[in-house]
C-alpha cells in the first residue's frame, strides 16, 4: 500500500537474519536497514532533521498548530503538481508548462465564475476539463508527433502564460463564490461534544492510523506466507511505532487548531489513489517500464504512446486542480499566479527520489520532496531569512539531495 | 616478401566469466592485406580491440610487436600515434559536422586553439582525392551515403599517417558497387605501402583482396593461409572456421515428425523489409519460411544476414520499413502490425539484445516477468501482487534463476540468469510460436545447457520454435530443420539429416546468387 514509505518494493531483510536477532542488536539492525534502504529513508530522515532544526530555531513556532495548518494550505498546490510531475518524470519526460497552466486555469475560473456567474461546481468541472484538454494537446504533440516534451511544454509555458494575461487583460479578477473558498480554505466541520480538540479530525487521524497499521501487518503476513524474508519483529514494531507517532502528532496538531483542512483530504485521496495506481494497476507498471527501458517496453507490447498521452492529460487535470485551489485561496485570479511552480514541482520530484533517466520514483517520494521544500520555505520565513537567501538555500538542498543519491547509487552499484 | 610489421604473440584476454581470447598469435607482413575470419564470437573484434588499445596494455596477457619493437598501448591515442588505426563496423563520424571537420576531429589544424579553415579544407580535399571521394569537404556527413562515409573514415585514418589500417567488416553495410570501390581502394593503399587488416565474413571478398588469411575459432588461432596458394579454397577456409569437435552436449531430442495435412503454426511468405534510413537497401528480401507445432526450426546466418531484422519486422513491425509479405498462423492470415497484435496471436520474440530490448534492468525479476502479460495477474484492473509473486516464484524455481528472491533487480543478475528471466517473461504470455534470437549469446556453458533444455521442453509441449543463431553446433544439435540466410536472402533449407557445418557455412557465406 502506498502508505508504506518503502512502497516500491517491500525491502526484505538480509537472509539469515530474519527474526532471530537479539534485542541488544536493535540499533545495529536499524542502521543496517537504513543503509540498505538509503534511497527510501534518506529523504525522510533529512525531512526529520529539517523539521527539528527549524523547530528549535523558531522556538517551537514551526510546530504551532496554526502554523502546521498553514503549512498544509500553503503547499497544497505544489504537492498536487508534484504528484503529476513525478509520474511524468518516471516515464522519462518533463512538463515545464504546469506553472503557466495553473495561472491559466485560475483565469478561466475567474471568467466562468466572476464574469459569467456560472455555479461554482459546474465551473470547477469546466476548469478540470479545460486542464485535461490542455494536457491532451501537449500530450498529442509529445507522444504521437514525437516532439520532445521539453520543447512542447516550454512552448506551453509561454502560450498559457500569454493566454492568462489576455483573458485577465493584465488585471487581477475576483472574488470567487463563497462555496469554492470554503472548500479551498476551509476545514472539516465541527461535530460532537466539546473536547478542546476537533472531533472529526481526531476520528479521521485514528482511522488513518488503524488503516496503516492494518496494512503493514497484513503485508508482513503475506510476505511470511510466501516464505519471504521479513524484517525482524522488533524492527517491525519500531517501524510501526515511528509511523504511529508521526500520524498521531500531525493529527493532534491539526485537531487542536481548526481541524483538518479539506484540501488535505483531497491531497490524501490523490496520494493514496495515485500511489495505488502506480503500484498496482497495469498502467502504473507500464509507466515504470517506459521510463526504465523504452525499447524493451515497446517490444513487450506496452502501448507507450497512449500511456504518455494519458500522463499528460492527467498532468493537465492536476494542474487545473492546483490552479483552482490557488485562485480560491487568494480569492482572485492573477496573471502572475503560479510563477515558478513548475520548477518547485520538478525539484520536489527530484528531491523525492526521481531519476533523470526515468523509471524510478514513487508518489510518496514526490510528497516528501514537496514537504521538504514547504518546511524549508515556511521555516525560513519564520526565522526571517530573506527570499534572496531562501532561493540560494533551496537550490543547494536540491543539489545536495540529488548529489547524495548519485553518490549513494554509485557506491552500491559498482 | 617483406618481414613482419606486426606480431601478436600468445594473446590471452579474459572478461568476467568468459575467456574471449586464449592464446592467439597473429603475424602480419609489411605491405600486405591480411584477412581475419571466423564465426561470430570467435574473438576477431576482441583481438583488434587489444591491438588498437581499446583494451589497454595490462588487461591482457601476451606481447605485441610493431615494427620490431614491443609496444604497450594505454589507449587508442597511443596506438594511433604509432600509425595503427581501426575503423569500426559502426562508423564513428559526427553526422552533423562537415567531412573536413570529421576528418580532423581531435586532430585539428589550429593555431593557439583557433581552427585555420584554409589548411583544414585544403588538406581535407587532398585526402579525399587520395581515397577517390568526389565530394566537397564542407558537405555534412549526414548528407552522404554509407559507402562514402566509409571513405571519409579512411581519409580520416590517412590524416593520422596510418601505417596499419584495420577494417572491421567494412562492406557489411555497403551495396555491391560501393563494396567494389572500397576493395579497390584497399588495394590502392597497399600500393602506397599501407598494410591492412580486414575482418570479413565474405569469402569471395577475401579471395579478391587479401594476400593471407588467419582463421580464428573459439578465441584461438587455427591457422594462417596464403590466399594466393592453389590449395587455399573457400572450402578450405570454411572447414577451418567450423572444424571444431562437436563435444557440446545437448539434451536428447526426438526429431519432430511433421503431421501431414496440418497447416504450419507460423508461416511467413514473401517477406520484404527495407532499411529504416537507407530506404534503397533491402534488409530482408522475399523471405518465406514456416514452422510447425512441436518443431524447432533454425535460422543460420552471419552478422548482417537479416535474421534479427526478419524476426523483429514480423513481430509487430518493430524494425525497418515493411514493404511486402504476409504472416499466416495455423493457415489463416493474421495482422501483426503492432507488438500487441503479435502477442495476441500467440507469437513471442525473445531478443538477441536482452539488455537493451529485453529487460528493464533497474526493475525487479517479478515485474520483468509479468510485464508482457500483466492482464494474467490482474483482477478488475488491479495487479494482484500475490498472484504475480506466486507466478514469478514459480519461474524462479522451474527455470532455476539464481537469485535470493524475485525482488532482486534484474541488472544484478548474470547473463545466463537474465536470459532465463526474458524467457520466463515470454513463456508467461502463453505463446504458440516462440522466436528465439541468439538465446545463448554471452552466457556460460552450464547455463547454455539449461536454456537448451527449456527450448527442448517447449517444443515437446507442442510450441513452434524458431531458433536464430550464429553458432552452428547448437543449431545442428537442437533443430529439426535449418534455413540459411545471407545478405537478407534465404539461401538454403536443410533437414536435420542433410545439415552439416560445412554445408551450412557454404550457404551462409554465399554473397549474391540465390540458391534454393
Amino acid at each position: 500500500m502506498s502508505t508504506d514509505v518503502t512502497a516500491k518494493t517491500p525491502a526484505p531483510a538480509p537472509p539469515g537474519k530474519s527474526g532471530t536477532a537479539a534485542g541488544g542488536g536493535l540499533l545495529q539492525l536499524v542502521l543496517d536497514g537504513l543503509r540498505r534502504n538509503m534511497r527510501q529513508y534518506g529523504m525522510l530522515i533529512a525531512l526529520g532533521l529539517i523539521v527539528a532544526l527549524f523547530a528549535v530555531w523558531t522556538d517551537g513556532d514551526l510546530l504551532l498548530p496554526r502554523n502546521v495548518s498553514n503549512l498544509v494550505l500553503q503547499n497544497s498546490y505544489i504537492l498536487i503538481l508534484a504528484i503529476g510531475m513525478m509520474l511524468i518524470i518516471i516515464a522519462g519526460h518533463i512538463d515545464l508548462s504546469v506553472g503557466s497552466l495553473t495561472a491559466f486555469i485560475g483565469s478561466m475560473a475567474a471568467v466562468f465564475m466572476v464574469d459569467n456567474d456560472i455555479a461554482w461546481p459546474l465551473a470547477v468541472l469546466l476548469c478540470l476539463s479545460v486542464g485535461a484538454a490542455a494536457g491532451a494537446a501537449q500530450g498529442f504533440f509529445i507522444s504521437y508527433l514525437g516532439i520532445p516534451s521539453f520543447i512542447v511544454t516550454l512552448a506551453g509555458m509561454l502560450v498559457f502564460r500569454g493566454l492568462t494575461e489576455i483573458f485577465l487583460k493584465g488585471q487581477t479578477l475576483g472574488p470567487f463564490p463563497e462555496g469554492l473558498q470554503k472548500v479551498a480554505n476551509g476545514f472539516l466541520p465541527e461535530v460532537g461534544p466539546d473536547t478542546n480538540y476537533h472531533n472529526l479530525t481526531l476520528l479521521l487521524g485514528f482511522a488513518v492510523l488503524a488503516f496503516v497499521v492494518f496494512q503493514e501487518v497484513r503485508d508482513r503476513g503475506r510476505q511470511q506466507e510466501f516464505a519471504l524474508d521479513v524484517p525482524p519483529m522488533n524492527l517491525f514494531v519500531l517501524k510501526l511505532v515511528a509511523i504511529s507517532a508521526a500520524v498521531l502528532t500531525v493529527t493532534m496538531l491539526l485537531a487542536s487548531y481548526k481541524g483538518a483542512p479539506i484540501v488535505l483530504l483531497v491531497l490524501g485521496a490523490l496520494v493514496v489513489g495515485f500511489g495505488y495506481v502506480m503500484r498496482n494497476a497495469i498502467i502504473g507498471r507500464h509507466v515504470y517500464a517506459i521510463g526504465g527501458n523504452l525499447p524493451a517496453a515497446k517490444l513487450s507490447g506496452v502501448k507507450d504512446k497512449k500511456v504518455v498521452f494519458l500522463l499528460f492529460v492527467n498532468m493537465g487535470m492536476l494542474a487545473a486542480l492546483a490552479g483552482l485551489v490557488f485562485a480560491a485561496r487568494f480569492n482572485a485570479a492573477s496573471p502572475k499566479a503560479g510563477l515558478n511552480f513548475e520548477l518547485e514541482a520538478i525539484a520536489a520530484a527530484y528531491i523525492g527520489g526521481a531519476s533523470m533517466s526515468g523509471g524510478v520514483g514513487t508518489v510518496l517520494g514526490a510528497i516528501i520532496g514537496g514537504v521538504v521544500l514547504g518546511v524549508l520555505n515556511n521555516g525560513m520565513n519564520l526565522v526571517g531569512i530573506g527570499t534572496d537567501w531562501q532561493q540560494v538555500i533551496k537550490g543547494l538542498v536540491l543539489l545536495a539531495a540529488v548529489g547524495f543519491d548519485v553518490w549513494n547509487k554509485r557506491k552500491v552499484g559498482s | 616478401m617483406a618481414g613482419p610489421v606486426l606480431e601478436m604473440r600468445s594473446i590471452v584476454k579474459t572478461f568476467p566469466g568468459v575467456k574471449a581470447l586464449s592464446d592467439v598469435t597473429l603475424t602480419v607482413r609489411q605491405g600486405e592485406v591480411h584477412a581475419i575470419c571466423g564465426e561470430n564470437g570467435a574473438g576477431k573484434s576482441t583481438l583488434m580491440k587489444v591491438l588498437s588499445g581499446v583494451h589497454p596494455h595490462g588487461t591482457y596477457e601476451g606481447d605485441i610487436l610493431f615494427e620490431g619493437e614491443v609496444v604497450s598501448f594505454k589507449d587508442i591515442r597511443a596506438s594511433e600515434h604509432h600509425g595503427i588505426v581501426i575503423i569500426h563496423q559502426e562508423l564513428a563520424l559526427v553526422p552533423y559536422m562537415s567531412i573536413a571537420e570529421n576528418i580532423f576531429l581531435g586532430n585539428e589544424h589550429a593555431t593557439r586553439g583557433f581552427i585555420s579553415w584554409n589548411d583544414t579544407l585544403k588538406h581535407a580535399a587532398e585526402l579525399l582525392r587520395r581515397v577517390g571521394l568526389d565530394e566537397n569537404p564542407q558537405t555534412r556527413v549526414a548528407d552522404i551515403g554509407v559507402g562514402k562515409q566509409q571513405l571519409v573514415e579512411i581519409a580520416k585514418a590517412l590524416s593520422k599517417k596510418v601505417k596499419l589500417l584495420i577494417l572491421d567488416e567494412p562492406t557489411a553495410a555497403l551495396n555491391d558497387e560501393d563494396s567494389g570501390k572500397l576493395l579497390d581502394l584497399i588495394l590502392g593503399l597497399k600500393d602506397q605501402g599501407i598494410t591492412s587488416i580486414i575482418i570479413s565474413h565474405k569469402l569471395n571478398e577475401i579471395e579478391t583482396v587479401a594476400d593471407s588469411v588467419t582463421i580464428l575459432r573459439d578465441g584461438q588461432t587455427i591457422e594462417t593461409l596464403d590466399v594466393k596458394a592453389a590449395e587455399t579454397t573457400e572450402d578450405r577456409i570454411i572447414s577451418g572456421m567450423v572444424g571444431r569437435d562437436l563435444e557440446h552436449r545437448f539434451p536428447e531430442r526426438t526429431p519432430h515428425q511433421p503431421e501431414a495435412g496440418v497447416a504450419p503454426a507460423l508461416e511467413i511468405r514473401g517477406w520484404t523489409v527495407h532499411h529504416p534510413i537507407d530506404q534503397q537497401r533491402k534488409v530482408v528480401d522475399d523471405v518465406s519460411i514456416n514452422v510447425r507445432r512441436g518443431e524447432i526450426v533454425g535460422i543460420a546466418g552471419l552478422m548482417g544476414a537479416g535474421r534479427t531484422e526478419l524476426a523483429m519486422s514480423v513481430f509487430g513491425r518493430t524494425y525497418g520499413r515493411y514493404t511486402d509479405g504476409v504472416v499466416l498462423k495455423d493457415g489463416t492470415e493474421i495482422r501483426t502490425k503492432t507488438v500487441s497484435d503479435a502477442v495476441k496471436h500467440g507469437i513471442a520474440y525473445v531478443t538477441e539484445d536482452r539488455k537493451h530490448y529485453g529487460l528493464n534492468l533497474i526493475d525487479t525479476i517479478n515485474r520483468n516477468i509479468s510485464l508482457s502479460a500483466l492482464n494474467k495477474v490482474t483482477k478488475r484492473g488491479v495487479v494482484d501482487e500475490h498472484e504475480e509473486r506466486k507466478v514469478s516464484e514459480g519461474f524462479r524455481k522451474s527455470m532455476n534463476i539464481k537469485a535470493p528472491t524475485v525482488f532482486e533487480p534484474v541488472g544484478k543478475l548474470s547473463g545466463g540468469n537474465q536470459q532465463k528471466v526474458v524467457l520466463s517473461k515470454w513463456i508467461f504470455t502463453g505463446p504458440d510460436v516462440l522466436i528465439l534470437d541468439e538465446p545463448t549469446r554471452g552466457i556460460d556453458v552450464g547455463a547454455k545447457f539449461e536454456i537448451y533444455t527449456v527450448i527442448d521442453k517447449l517444443a515437446a509441449d507442442g510450441k513452434a520454435v524458431v531458433f536464430i543463431s550464429s553458432e552452428l553446433p547448437e543449431l545442428l544439435g537442437m533443430c529439426d530443420r535449418i534455413y540459411t540466410m545471407a545478405a537478407g536472402r534465404l539461401t538454403g533449407e536443410f533437414s536435420r539429416a542433410e545439415a552439416t557445418q560445412e554445408s551450412l557455412m557454404r550457404q551462409m557465406t554465399k554473397d549474391k546468387e540465390v540458391n534454393r
